[in-house]
């Protein structure tokens, strides 16, 4: 990147809760990279709006010497390929499925070969890249060290990631954002908060930077592709085939959405039919024996069932990159019982017999839901 | 609604009947066995509603006749039983039928052949009965079909052309007639009503087919899509309305071997034009008066005549042109105004210059806006009209001297 006239960065970030951090990310690349006399531009896919919880969105900040190469990088309006893709929650490893496009896209899927992927995460490089997609071609993957920032849309609570990416920025794309404008740029932003720099400070120092060479990261997810049919394939009258009873959407799944999934304890439910009346998805099938089985496929991760259920510890969510497929569970308990409930108890952190949870079990909080490395 | 006509009616021959444009319409809503008709008083479509109740009324005719609470519902209403299979009427005039303007967008949109008319008139402000085609006209590139009727028989007949034009699966667009307040729709000629087997011949069952909304044929219509789908959508509804040109003239020639009337176009309706130097275009009931002026000026030698255009949208560009490109000059009659528009023409001049453009051999062509908020087009502003094309043909108008106001007080 040494002698470009222009770099493009995008955010990709979870849809509603993170709008705010994405936009003050590629507002403060801009204005970062303008202290260096460069000009830009930084701006929402349009596409993605109306945004939905949680739906993986995209904010991109395109950034070059003058205005002359400014446009030249924005003929196409969207960038087709980024220089650096930043995901403000680590869970969006598992790929990206857009209102904006049909089916589901590895995270680096727009990353200029040699480029960078940036990802906010307590886990570690190794970690992250065996959830994401395996590489087609090399990469820089960088953990910027922090959770997966929900400081909210309409009130923001500042967290400061918008600054430790700045710092990790100021890192892999020095031409661009010295270290010095990016602390500018968070001072200018935060309205004057002497605090901010030492974020900036902290993004560039602790941000891990690995190599990543084609073939590199998980061949498990799924392929979700599909081509378009032109108009005269099309049926006339806008008409949209209905799905059959018992049929899910092959189009669109929703389960790059869910950044938690529910894990079911089988046998403490009481089949009181509370998660499959109020999932909003409908994801749940009903079981010969008349329990609730989810259905990850169409799962989004909302948590209402865990929140409805009535039993304790009977749907616990777990984050998500604890899991590295969709298959659903209920076989497993079907066919081994002990087998499904050490699973349970690994995953969610919670004793699967509610009477051995004895004196030393956890009471009340909410159960493992952070990093297992 | 199935209801036995023939014992209802008991016509087993064509009849003639002294109607209104208006009546002339309900008479067509009961021969196309129409299933639902929405409401909403506006003058003069009101007359279409009071003719229809009447019918209703009399035990002539069974249709669910629904008054809305606005002409906005009134469009969603018929909109919405189209696509659960019902054949339908509406309709409405002037700034009522602006009122209905975004269910007018999305019927179109959605492929769902609404048949209505337009009952033409003035846009307020000022308020106004009298009419202007610039109600009609505001919908001109959103898909729907836009007929003019020039008598109350051709209202009735056009109806009939309408169902069976916009039903048909290659088209499956709705239809807006186009009736000159007033003129048409509020004075009565004799018409002749057709026989329900003639128009039975004609006029098949609306069948949606795998489009029909119902249970036993899951589907969702009207879905929000992005830009990887919408420009699919429209190229399907041009093609649609490519394919109408095409089914006008099946109709056409069908209407006429059925019930012997028609004309010889299915598009032009064309008076003293075989040597005729000068002509003038319009639509609706202006060529009356033109057609008056033209025999009066044929006395004294000169060679003029009329087209009538029949159909505005599909536009029969072909058709039309091959017409036209045989005068000397071409005086085009708006009825409607386009503010600002090239050389402050109206919309039809516009059209048709667009159209002859690529001719090699082509018309001088004259705009007029005349008869705005139903002011009669008398025999001076006619002769008028047809002196300034003559001078146009022998180019004697002053150079960008192109559109004139008939008839207005300076």
């Amino acid at each position: 990147m040494a002698e470009a006239k222009s770099i493009s960065i995008e955010v990709v970030y979870r849809g509603i809760f993170q709008k705010t951090l994405a936009q003050r990310i590629c507002r403060s690349v801009v204005l970062a990279a303008r202290k260096k006399g460069h000009t830009g531009t930084a701006f929402a896919r349009y596409g993605d709006s109306p945004e939905r919880n949680g739906v993986p969105a995209k904010q991109f900040a395109v950034v070059a010497v003058n205005e002359i190469e400014l446009e030249a990088s924005m003929a196409k309006y969207e960038p087709a390929v980024v220089d650096i893709s930043i995901a403000v929650d680590d869970t969006l490893a598992k790929g990206v499925e857009s209102w904006a496009w049909y089916g589901r896209q590895p995270l680096w899927k727009p990353v200029a070969p040699n480029g960078f992927l940036l990802v906010t995460s307590e886990k570690t490089p190794d970690a992250v890249l065996a959830q994401t997609d395996a590489a087609e071609r090399p990469y820089t993957l960088g953990i910027i060290p922090g959770g997966a920032s929900f400081a909210g849309l309409w009130v923001y609570k500042d967290d400061h990631t918008d600054y430790r990416v700045l710092g990790a920025l100021a890192k892999v794309a020095p031409q661009w954002m010295s270290l010095e404008a990016a602390k500018d740029a968070a001072l200018d932003l935060s309205k004057g908060d002497k605090t901010v720099a030492a974020s900036v400070q902290y993004g560039f120092d602790a941000t891990v930077l690995r190599k990543v060479k084609p073939g590199e990261g998980t061949k498990g997810h799924e392929k979700l592709q599909f081509d378009k049919p032109g108009w005269t394939k099309m049926r006339p009258g806008i008409v949209v085939e209905a799905r059959k009873p018992g049929e899910r959407n092959p189009q669109y799944k929703k389960y790059t959405a869910r950044t938690m999934r529910p894990v079911v304890n089988f046998d403490t439910c009481i089949k009181c039919t509370m998660c499959w009346l109020d999932c909003p998805d409908e994801c749940f099938e009903v079981t010969p024996e008349g329990h609730y089985e989810v259905v990850y496929q169409a799962c989004i991760g909302c948590g209402i069932c865990a929140q409805v259920c009535p039993v304790k510890d009977c749907i616990v969510m777990v984050d998500e990159l604890k899991f590295t497929d969709n298959a659903d569970k209920w076989q497993l308990w079907k066919k081994d019982r002990p087998g499904y409930n050490a699973w349970f108890e690994k995953m969610s952190g919670v004793p699967a017999d509610p009477k051995a949870a004895g004196a030393g079990a956890p009471v009340g909080g909410s159960p493992a839901t952070g990093g297992e490395d | 609604m199935a209801i036995d006509t023939k014992q209802r009616e008991g016509s087993e021959v064509e009849v003639e009947q002294l109607a209104t444009g208006c009546e002339a319409i309900a008479e067509a809503i009961r021969l196309a066995d129409v299933d639902v008709m929405a409401a909403y008083p506006i003058r003069p479509y009101d007359g279409v509603m009071q003719a229809a109740a009447k019918l209703i009324a009399a035990g002539k005719m069974d249709v669910e006749y629904i008054v809305a609470d606005g002409e906005h519902s009134q469009f969603e209403i018929v909109k919405h039983a189209c696509a659960v299979g019902s054949r339908v009427f509406v309709g409405s005039s002037g700034v009522g039928w602006f009122y209905a303007f975004e269910a007018i967008a999305v019927t179109a949109g959605l492929r769902l052949p609404v048949v209505a008319i337009c009952g033409n008139r003035a846009l307020d402000d000022p308020g106004a009965f009298g009419t202007e085609h610039n109600d009609s006209l505001a919908c001109r590139d959103l898909g729907w079909l836009l007929p003019w009727a020039e008598t109350a028989q051709e209202a009735l007949d056009l109806s009939l052309m309408a169902w069976r034009v916009g039903e048909d699966k290659r088209v499956s667009l709705p239809v807006a007639i186009g009736l000159d307040g007033a003129f048409l729709t509020h004075s009565q000629h004799i018409v002749k009503i057709p026989t329900q087997q003639a128009v039975n011949a004609f006029l098949p069952k609306f069948d949606l087919g795998d489009r029909l909304l119902h249970p036993d044929n899951p589907i969702t219509i009207a879905p929000q899509v992005d830009q990887d789908w919408l420009m699919e959508i429209r190229r399907q509804n041009d093609n649609a309305m490519r394919q109408a040109l095409t089914v006008i003239r099946e109709a056409h020639a069908d209407f006429k071997r059925i019930f012997g009337r028609g004309g010889e176009s299915p598009f032009l309706d064309e008076y003293m034009t075989e040597d005729a130097e000068v002509v003038v275009v319009g639509q609706g009931t202006l060529a009356l008066p033109m057609k008056v002026a033209i025999r009066r000026l044929r006395a004294q030698g000169r060679k003029v005549g009329l087209v009538r255009l029949k159909w505005f949208r599909p536009f029969p560009t072909e058709e039309l042109v091959k017409s036209l490109s045989r005068f000397k000059a071409v005086g085009v009659i708006d009825r409607d105004y386009s503010f600002g528009s090239p050389y402050y023409g109206g919309v039809l001049y516009n059209e048709i210059r667009s159209a002859l453009y690529s001719q090699q051999k082509r018309p001088v062509i004259v705009g007029f806006i005349a008869g705005l908020g139903g002011r009669e087009i008398e025999q001076p502003m006619a002769t008028e009209i047809f002196e300034k094309t003559e001078a146009a043909a022998k180019g004697d108008l002053a150079k960008g001297d192109v559109c004139h106001w008939i008839g207005v007080r300076e």
